[in-house]
């Protein structure tokens, strides 16, 4: 019992810290990059993968070639790698 | 007593840890994400190096309804000439096209995006059949996204003129991914994959040297392997911008592998983009990779894929603003160049008795286009 009043007591106080309802003895951790301070971070210039076929071709031609694979952010994917 | 106590105390720690995140969830969900815009690609791609020439078109146009679901459906075709190394010194070279198509859907609810995936890859001797799903989700105001993803394969396995010959192999990658911004110019990356393969896992026609005689190639038919990349992207203040990055992989046929690049990009003018890289790549050989085996065991492998070498590669990418009217379409024309020095280090010529290298080059042309 006292173990779901803690989940619950903290869920709703993560939430509350998020909405910015702070207690004022308490420190918030609120983002600290707000959405209209993102215009940098949106350039196309910022992005993973800013195409996705020369991104694709790239993955092919090294997944072919080298031993290690994953973990590119892109989707994998079977292919005749041989 | 007190170790049941202190392991109360874990439990409760770890279920306010597990409420702590679901109210960073909660406090999350009031914003929505993007459908990715519509947009179409079109690409001619070419590879030379080694004696290997693969070149051909690639197509991919995407399109949303209802402001719900975006779809896209992709093309790609990969005619390969090989006169590998391999090729010429155990077969005789040959040519085949490969064909494959993916179709995508990207459905949007709120903070959440989820992409299903399907894709199939034929040539005359290997069909490959893929089906995947991805979710991402931004949480704390949209500065954290965590994606997982899950893609499985079905491959069938054939030989040419050898129609007794016929085998299957399957994969499957789980992944996990989080994204943070973490200043109004910086943001950085993780990225985790588990690998598992099971099936055949070589080529029929590829041979192994034991004791000087080539025999065929004899690979263990599981594999698991996972990788781990990080990355840090940063704008320069001037329209330019850096990434650095990192990944290692490991897996159970004893390889592991080092993945390092950076990269520079910067806008000219209104209409010009350039972007360029270094990479380098480097792996140890599998277990039972040998160039020239000396003692009879089970597995041998002389696929200089599972040997011990490093690749260098430098890359350039220009993008060229061709046509643009803001809020109804942009078309840009791309040209990529990279050159790639792989060395082999127990990997020899037998035509020399040299260890092995070579140079490729790979040339991207594509028009992309949004709208």
């Amino acid at each position: 019992m006292t173990t779901l009043r803690a989940l619950a007591g903290t869920a709703l106080l993560g939430a509350m810290l998020l909405a910015g309802c702070a207690m004022p003895t308490v420190p918030t951790l609120q983002p600290w990059v707000k959405p209209y301070e993102r215009e940098r971070l949106a350039d196309p210039i910022m992005k993973l993968s800013r195409d996705a076929l020369p991104d694709k071709h790239f993955e092919h031609v090294r997944d072919v070639r080298e031993g290690a694979r994953g973990a590119t952010g892109f989707q994998g994917g079977g292919c005749g790698c041989n | 007593m007190a170790a049941t106590r202190a392991a109360l105390s874990l439990w409760r720690r770890l279920l306010a840890l597990i409420g702590g995140l679901l109210g960073l969830l909660a406090a999350g969900s009031a914003r929505a994400v993007d459908l990715p815009e519509d947009k179409a690609e079109a690409l001619i791609h070419s590879y030379t190096g080694g004696g290997v020439k693969a070149n051909g078109p690639a197509f991919l146009v995407r399109k949303s309804i209802l402001d719900k679901v975006s779809l896209s459906g992709t093309y790609y075709m990969d005619a390969v000439s090989n006169a590998s190394i391999d090729v010429v010194t155990t077969a005789s070279p040959y040519r085949e096209i490969r064909h494959e198509f993916g179709l995508n859907a990207d459905y949007v609810y709120r903070d959440a995006q989820i992409t299903i995936g399907a894709m199939t890859s034929h040539e005359p001797d290997y069909v490959a059949n893929t089906g995947s799903i991805d979710v991402t989700q931004e949480v704390f105001g949209g500065m954290t996204t965590v994606a997982f993803g899950y893609t499985h394969a079905s491959d069938k396995v054939s030989k040419k003129n050898s129609p007794e010959f016929s085998d299957t192999a399957r994969h499957w990658q789980y992944r996990l991914g989080l994204t943070q911004i973490l200043t109004q110019r910086w943001l950085m990356s993780v990225n985790f994959e588990a690998l598992s393969d099971d099936g055949y896992l070589g080529s029929p026609y590829r041979f192994a040297r034991v004791f000087g005689a080539t025999v065929p190639e004899r690979n263990p038919r599981t594999r698991t392997g996972r990788a781990v990349k990080l990355r840090l992207v940063g704008d320069l203040g001037n329209r330019d911008a850096m990434h650095v990055e990192y990944r290692y992989f490991s897996d159970t046929w004893d390889i592991k592998a080092h993945t390092a690049e950076i990269g520079y990009s910067r806008y000219f003018g209104d209409s010009w983009l350039a972007d360029t890289y270094f990479r380098y790549y480097t792996q140890n050989h599998a277990i039972f990779y040998s160039d020239n085996a000396t003692t009879e065991t089970v597995y041998v492998s002389r696929n200089r894929q599972l040997s011990t070498f490093n690749d260098m590669a430098l890359g350039l990418r220009l993008s060229y603003n061709l046509r643009k009217v803001p809020g109804r379409y942009d078309l840009k024309l791309n040209g990529t160049y990279e050159y790639t020095r792989y060395k082999f280090k127990d990997f020899t010529d037998i035509r020399t008795g040299s260890l092995y290298g070579y140079n490729a080059s790979v040339i991207q042309m594509y028009l992309s286009a949004t709208y």
